[in-house]
């Protein structure tokens, strides 16, 4: 049998997608089903003196109205992850309460819910409630958020800070490291915000059967079981078997439908009060409003050299948004998945990161495509192109002489970071070299001078970034703060027949691991691959999991995986010995059969299969069936990196930004399947691309969200990028059975910095060192006048 | 205020009496219950709504379903032949043009009606056809090289890998 791993197989999803099959939770209509519509806050910041809904209340059509008195005896949903001060404090962890009681802390705050036998009349409805607000000041800005006297978005949370944290080595270190240097490059940045712009927006049907007393939620969400315990054990009380959590096909994630949201509750809540089911779809407009945006970093960022140009130390201040209320994950992001990721693939000596996390009157900020590691590399890589120019140095040589010596990991326990990581493999110069050779690099130099000559301004950034993926382990992440365990699950169940049924905990919304994992599968039995089905996404048939996010699902859904499928062999072997009346010892398994080494005779996977399951001749003592479930919980993160090159070019009259070519050589540890880790590549590329010179969530000083359509919202499209040129290298991870890494956050987390950069070249002779993203025509245009 | 409307859905003749307001693509979703056509957005600006009208490619979540009163309509659903897959659908998943595939069936309808007036495009024509139609999942480089394999196949080109 031809192998499966490392193949690029076509992907057995879809069949479903292209003959438009999928079943996204907006196409399920219940019988008896009613619809929600939510009214939202207009404003920012304000108090809520009265709502009335009598009027909607008389609509036809209208089933009930909602408002935050409702709901006022019931929990806010929670946060998953608790970072406390640095004197030891408690994180401030106001309510989030599924309807608004006394404030509207953001635009698209919810204030009431009207439900009604169509769509139509909810929307009718919902423009009849009558709000009365008091609008109060806003603040938006996360620095200026804890400036004195900026106005309160909690009003028992003083100076809106939720949490300052700092890592790394003796600030005092730090500072010397950085006063004897012989050059030091200062930026200050505004990692701007962004929305995440899955294109399903989130839906969510509530379904409660009196009968057996049993709850459904149909959600888009990329982490069912989490949900339904957050949703069962936090905020609603019910109890947890009592829950059942469906998200078959999802429309795109990128971090957005990880956190379990307001709106998940209310229709689950509801659907018992009126014993029928609810079903909430987000318009575009509540999306941009209420999906939890990612980035909004204001950070200075100092880094120090010698006179060789080795790095002497960092330092770093970050002012991180919240939003107007804790997302599940959102402390997390600009700490432990930010903080951690500065020692980047350079031996940096001395590192210190302080953090400042605040309330703003906008909507919660948490994790997106890479999660604080964008930030992180887009502070690293600015600052390494940057001090290239003023030191006169090539940003290609700067970074050789400065990257950390390759380690794979078995040989030495791997790297140990000033920020408290331990990296598990890594071999950071050849994919720069790999980099430079696709880019054509001395030739583009001569070609960047040419043009210059003819008055072209032509630009080349680089990235080479690091990234840590699969978040886990447990104990360790308990002690930074997490509130949940991070390892994952699997069950693989054998049929008579030796067809494999695969229940996952990890959560496909375009990642393909129907694909994937039933690649491992086919492998590690040796059976064809449409022996193979992967179940994902019902919490009824998929005993637990920790959904997908941070790059997991591979690392450690696909290590689960191998867990459980190691278990069948095993127990396999013994029924095979007795089969065949040979010892365990002198048994191989390979190619779907157990073999007496160095005969003929063996039994097949099937005959194995079906002898567990009519066990008439059997070994004695050993139970019936074959069907094992396994929890993984890794031994450290992963540790993907790489290289990027952005080549742009500047219209001297226009300020356009062209990306004319972008290369990205990346290290995700052993492939499955190349065509799939390349796809994800592409799409992370280009959402990075987009915050570099597309995408802003821009909040104005009244709290008003000025993009909040996709009429105002620049998003990449087809013709604003070229084909993406990629190539990998391999450095398996050491700790995990398929020496796999995750591809899911690496592009986005490369390509920003390096198409800034490219920017920053094609304009260094303007003596322009630095713009906020994104880099629009007018703003480098502005940039060009001076 | 109903209407009655007659119209012509995947060859198959359908006449519905409909609210003034229901927007075509409810009336497909949600009366027909052809759900391969998606809504993405409020603005006309996503693309994932994109079916063939009269053989042109339209975003009916801003058409109102009585707007297709008379009209000839393919969705996604209707796109195979006989079980036998279109030669873009077969290029979307040849070429790995789909992840999540939300934005799939606007993506091939917009493609289809580009191909149906250019059958052989450059790479330029094919990015600025789908100028209209968001992907968040591929960036877009996979749903080029579909469309390029459909349009290869249509005019009976070898196939690049």
């Amino acid at each position: 049998m031809t192998k499966m791993i490392g193949k690029s197989v076509k992907r057995v999803e879809d069949k479903r997608f292209i003959t438009g099959q999928g079943q996204y939770t907006d196409d399920i209509i219940l019988p008896n089903m009613t619809y929600a519509q939510f009214v939202r806050s207009p404003y920012a910041h304000a108090k809520v003196l009265g709502v009335d809904t009598s009027e909607a209340l008389a609509h036809p059509g209208v089933v009930a109205v909602y408002t935050g008195a409702d709901f006022a005896e019931i929990n806010g949903v929670p946060c998953g992850w608790q970072v406390d001060f640095k004197n030891g404090d408690t994180m401030k962890e106001p309510k989030h309460p599924l309807i608004v009681v006394d404030k509207a802390r953001h635009a698209g705050d919810a204030v009431a819910i009207v439900i009604a036998e169509s769509r139509e009349a909810a929307r009718d409805a919902a423009d009849l409630v009558d709000v009365d607000y008091e609008e109060l000041e806003a603040v938006v800005d996360p620095k200026k958020a804890a400036e004195e006297g900026a106005p309160l978005v909690h009003d028992d949370v003083p100076n809106n800070i939720c949490f300052d944290w700092e890592l790394g080595n003796p600030k005092d270190e730090v500072d010397a490291a950085i006063a004897g240097s012989s050059h030091v490059t200062t930026l200050e940045f505004t990692n701007q915000r962004v929305a995440p712009n899955a294109i399903e927006p989130r839906s969510y049907i509530g379904d409660y059967d009196s009968t057996n007393d049993k709850y459904t939620l149909y959600t888009s969400t990329q982490n069912p079981h989490l949900i339904r315990l957050l949703l069962c054990a936090f905020v609603l009380g019910i109890p947890e078997h009592k829950v059942r959590i469906v998200s078959k096909d999802v429309g795109g994630g990128f971090g957005s439908k990880i956190f379990h949201y307001t709106e998940e509750a209310l229709v689950t809540y509801i659907s018992k009060q009126l014993g029928r089911p609810v079903k909430w779809t987000a318009e575009r407009s509540e999306a941009f409003l209420t999906d939890a945006h990612g980035r909004d970093h204001v950070s200075k960022a100092e880094m120090g050299f010698d006179a060789d140009g080795k790095i002497t130390g960092l330092r770093i201040k970050t002012y991180a948004s919240m939003g107007g209320y804790l997302s599940t994950f959102a402390p997390a992001v600009p700490t432990y998945l930010h903080g951690t990721l500065l020692q980047g693939v350079y031996t940096t000596p001395k590192i210190h990161i302080d953090v400042v996390a605040t309330f703003t009157h906008t909507c919660a900020v948490d994790a997106y495509r890479g999660a604080g590691r964008p930030e992180a590399t887009y502070l690293l890589e600015r600052l390494m192109d940057t001090a290239a120019l003023e030191m006169g140095m090539d940003p290609a040589d700067l970074r050789f002489k400065n990257f950390i010596p390759a380690f794979n990991g078995i040989d030495e326990p791997g790297y140990a970071t000033n920020v408290a990581l331990q990296y598990d493999s890594g071999n950071y110069a050849p994919v720069l070299q790999r980099a430079l050779e696709m880019t054509g690099y001395e030739d583009f130099r001569k070609e960047q001078a040419e043009a210059r000559a003819n008055g072209k301004l032509l630009g080349i950034g680089f990235s080479t970034y690091i990234e840590a993926c699969g978040i886990a382990p447990s104990a360790v992440v308990g002690a930074l703060g997490a509130r949940a365990g991070l390892f994952e699950v699997s069950q693989v169940r054998v049929h008579p027949t030796g067809k494999v049924s695969v229940f996952t905990g990890a959560h496909s919304h375009g990642q393909g691991h129907e694909t994937t994992f039933a690649q491992v599968v086919a492998d590690k039995f040796g059976i064809p691959m449409e022996d193979v089905d992967i179940v994902h996404g019902d919490s009824d048939t998929v005993a637990f999991g920790m959904g997908t996010y941070g790059s997991r699902s591979l690392a450690v859904g696909g290590s689960a995986l191998v867990k459980s499928i190691e278990k069948i062999i095993d127990k396999g072997t013994k029924i095979a010995a007795h089969k065949l009346e040979a010892a365990e010892e002198d048994l191989e398994f390979a190619e779907g059969k157990w073999t007496v080494k160095g005969t003929d005779k063996s039994i097949g996977f099937a005959d194995i299969s079906l002898t567990a399951y009519v066990p008439h001749d059997y070994p004695a003592g050993l139970e019936p069936g074959l069907d094992f479930s396994s929890f993984y919980d890794p031994a450290n993160f992963t540790y993907p990196f790489g290289a990027h090159i952005a080549i742009v070019e500047v219209d001297k009259d226009t300020g356009k930004v062209s990306l004319k070519r972008f290369i990205a050589v990346d290290d995700v540890g052993n492939v499955i399947n190349p065509m799939i880790v390349d796809g994800q590549i592409h799409g992370g590329v280009v959402q990075g691309i987009g915050q570099a010179l597309l995408e802003h969530a821009f909040y104005d000083e009244d709290g008003q969200l000025v993009s909040g359509s996709y009429m105002d919202y620049a998003m990449p499209r087809a013709d604003d990028v070229p084909m993406i040129e990629t190539d990998r290298t391999t450095t398996p991870c050491p700790h995990n059975p398929l020496g796999v890494k995750g591809a899911g956050e690496a592009g986005a987390i490369g390509s920003t910095p390096a198409v800034v950069n490219a920017v920053m070249d094609a304009l260094s002779t303007y003596g322009v060192k630095n713009l906020s993203m994104p880099l629009t025509s007018e703003s480098v245009w502005r940039a060009m006048k001076g | 205020m109903k209407k009655q409307i007659n119209l012509t859905v995947n060859g198959k003749a359908y006449s519905h009496e409909v609210e003034a307001r229901l927007l075509l693509v409810h009336y497909l979703r949600d009366v027909l219950r052809l759900t391969g056509t998606h809504v993405g957005c409020d603005t006309s600006s996503c693309g994932s709504c994109t079916i063939l009208m009269d053989g042109q490619a339209v975003k009916c979540c801003t058409l109102l379903a009585v707007q297709a009163d008379g009209a000839d309509i393919t969705t996604i659903e209707g796109l195979a032949d006989n079980g036998s897959l279109h030669p873009l659908q077969e290029g979307f998943k040849e070429k790995h043009g789909l992840q999540c595939g939300f934005c799939t069936p606007g993506m091939i309808m917009t493609a289809a009606d580009l191909l149906s007036n250019n059958s052989d495009p450059s790479e330029q024509e094919i990015r600025h056809a789908l100028e209209g139609n968001f992907c968040r999942c591929t960036g877009y480089h996979n749903i080029v090289k579909s469309i390029q394999y459909a349009a290869n196949k249509i005019n009976n080109k070898e196939v690049a890998s």
